[in-house]
């Protein structure tokens, strides 16, 4: 075991898988010589080769095409978007052919390949580096979807996607790279070595997709989280008393919704927490299932705490990042008879 | 992999390096041409009988191009195409009842019915779509290039687009990468002179469409693609050139739809006039027959054989369209995900 934080946990993956697997290739917007904006991809490019770790130009659409055709001859290709706010020019190519493919060709063609992109706020990034824009991707049949909360699961989750044969979105909350972030940002920041999910084996290990984390167990509500809201949602629970039980998903798509509902029947209470915008954000799609699979078990009814319906605004930082404030109200109001 | 390199030289000329196809090689591409052209009369036909429903974009007038270039092609290659893509199956060797069944929706076809028109594939024919989004399929045959050189097979990638398609962003991405990285991809354009209704001159500021690819440092050729003969020695230059692991070449072939971008065009956007006279001076297939006959190379009595033999196998895949079942109301949730 060494302590590691959520970027040199991702580092490894790749670095573990580059080793494992000939057909793995990284590839992306100074990714290899300069190892990546966040670090992830550092030293790659020296240790494996400039074959199989290597910058592209700034081409977005390009990238993931690429990425398409590699992955129908046979390479496992990992390709970087620097930002997920950058990943729009790139939707073409992962809705129209690399999510569909498996379905047009009857099963004969698959677009093995992962995407990294870090998202979220937290980190003043404005409107154009602080998205969240997970829910365009559940959207799509034929994506798979993950959002890890810690370095463990980071890797062993980035691990089974590159192994994955269908397409994989991996969005890494860009705020959790450097130690976790319960959105107490007045409080200095902790590394990620105090807490154990730093502890990450050197070698080869995987996180199953689809698989849910029980992460607090608790009897009085069921928070639903993914990525940073993981760790507020704990927060908010240590504030507030409430025995919250919180779920963190880790994979949106597939969905791990026999964990959710044993919560909830046992619980009875809800409340879902993303930093995305609300309207038509993942917590509706989470609502509506957690509404037809437990309605006869719910005492109040299901809360949801989102970013607002607004672009990630420079000045509000913290009005629009949901934090545990917001989320102790929420947790107040469904335990009120 | 980034490599400062001499700049290339473009060839506009194209094509005069290839030693002459031998008479069996010609009789060949008649044959194939034939066939595409036979193929695609029966698919507008079963479009017309309400057989063939959706869309459906013929190939007829454009044969010279894909058998010139696909007869360049070797085992391992790569092949990937927009949407006008029977032709190119075809070419590629994928079975005719399987295309036309796949046409018509049924379980026979490639995609057992789920692809249609636009969406088929074939991993033993290295042929890998279809695809209906106009342009995208460009970019993912780099990624193709891309993979054969990774692997170090030898192999070759033939991505083939429109006119439209050639001013879309993804294709210059796609040109400046594989400049970049000398990719193994032979990108061609088939300038039938129209994007649905919208000529050529009306949507691109350049019109020589080949010479784009000077600003990416990438060796273009332009040729006539109304010529299978002209268009088969410029591919075998191509593919020469690329498979030295010189980088990828853009070939324009300069071609002509005779039907309508799809089965629902009324060509007002051009005139009969333009029209006949390219089917009366210019068409692919004529041209060749003449090229037999001045040879020698076939008779009279071998052109009805030939014509008799192709008509069987359309018939053949046209009757395979209709009794081949429906595919099972299963198979709609099948091949979303890995099962």
């Amino acid at each position: 075991m060494t302590t590691m934080n959520m970027a040199q946990a991702l580092n490894s993956a790749m670095d573990t898988m580059l080793a494992r697997d000939p057909n793995v290739v990284i590839f992306g917007e100074d990714v290899g010589y300069f190892g990546g904006v966040f670090r992830c991809t550092a030293d790659l490019q020296q240790k494996h080769g400039v074959d199989r770790v290597f910058d592209t130009p700034v081409a977005e659409g390009g990238i993931l095409a690429m990425a398409v055709g590699m992955g129908v001859y046979g390479l496992r290709p990992v390709a970087e978007i620097q930002f997920a706010d950058y990943i729009y020019p790139a939707i073409d190519q992962l809705v129209s052919e690399a999510a569909r493919l498996r379905y047009r060709s009857g099963g004969e063609f698959s677009a093995p390949l992962t995407v990294r992109a870090p998202s979220g706020g937290g980190i003043f990034g404005g409107q154009t580096h602080s998205q969240s824009p997970e829910a365009l991707f559940t959207h799509v049949c034929g994506l798979k979807t993950v959002i890890p909360s810690n370095p463990y699961d980071a890797k062993g989750l980035l691990i089974s996607a590159i192994e994955d044969d269908d397409p994989v979105v991996f969005f890494e909350p860009k705020r959790l790279y450097n130690g976790p972030f319960d959105g107490h940002h007045e409080r200095p920041v902790q590394p990620w070595a105090k807490y154990p999910a730093s502890e990450v084996p050197e070698g080869y290990y995987s996180v199953p997709l689809g698989k849910a984390a029980i992460v607090r167990r608790g009897s009085d509500v069921t928070v639903v989280a993914y990525g940073t809201m993981v760790h507020v949602a704990v927060a908010a629970a240590e504030m507030t008393g409430i025995d919250a039980e919180v779920i963190d998903l880790r994979t949106l798509v597939p969905l791990d919704i026999d964990t959710i509902v044993a919560s909830v029947k046992k619980t009875g209470r809800c409340v879902i927490v993303h930093e995305a915008t609300r309207t038509s954000g993942f917590g509706a799609e989470l609502s509506a299932l957690i509404q037809e699979n437990c309605f006869y078990h719910l005492e109040s009814k299901i809360e949801r705490v989102t970013g607002w319906d607004t672009p990630y605004p420079l000045a509000f930082e913290w009005d629009y990042f949901p934090g545990p404030d917001r989320v102790a109200k929420a947790l107040r109001r469904t335990m009120e008879p | 992999m980034a490599s400062k390199k001499p700049q290339k030289a473009d060839d506009s000329s194209g094509g005069s390096s290839g030693k002459k196809p031998d008479a069996d090689q010609l009789v060949g591409f008649y044959k194939e041409m034939l066939l595409i052209r036979r193929f695609e009369e029966r698919a507008g036909q079963l479009y017309g009988m309400g057989l063939i429903g959706g869309f459906c974009h013929l190939y007829i007038g454009q044969e010279a191009v894909v058998v010139g270039l696909q007869a360049c092609a070797k085992p391992g290659d790569s092949v990937v195409t927009s949407y006008r893509d029977h032709g190119h199956m075809l070419a590629c060797g994928m079975d005719p009842k399987g295309v036309m069944a796949e046409l018509t929706g049924r379980a026979g076809g490639y995609s057992r019915g789920k692809g249609g028109s636009m969406h088929m594939f074939s991993r033993e024919k290295g042929f890998y779509g279809g695809h209906g989004i106009v342009g995208a399929q460009v970019p993912i045959g780099t990624g193709l290039g891309f993979a054969h050189q990774y692997k170090g097979d030898g192999g070759l990638c033939m991505a083939y687009m429109g006119d439209g398609a050639f001013n879309q962003g993804q294709v210059y991405e796609s040109l400046n990468m594989a400049s970049l990285w000398d990719l193994p991809v032979l990108y061609v354009v088939e300038n039938n002179k129209y994007g649905m209704g919208t000529s050529v001159e009306r949507a691109s500021a350049t019109t020589e469409l080949a010479e784009r690819g000077k600003a990416y440092n990438v060796k273009n050729m332009s040729v006539d693609g109304m010529d299978v003969i002209a268009v088969r020695d410029a591919g075998l230059e191509a593919v020469e050139y690329i498979r030295a692991g010189k980088g990828p070449v853009l070939m324009e072939a300069k071609t002509y739809r005779y039907r309508g971008h799809s089965m629902s065009d009324p060509a007002k956007y051009r005139t009969k006039e333009e029209l006949n006279k390219m089917r009366a001076e210019h068409d692919p297939i004529d041209h060749l027959r003449q090229t037999l006959i001045e040879m020698k190379a076939l008779t009279e009595e071998d052109f009805k054989a030939i014509d008799k033999d192709i008509k069987d196998v359309v018939m053949a895949a046209a009757e395979f369209s209709q009794q081949s079942p429906e595919p099972d109301p299963k198979e709609l949730w099948t091949d979303i995900l890995v099962a």
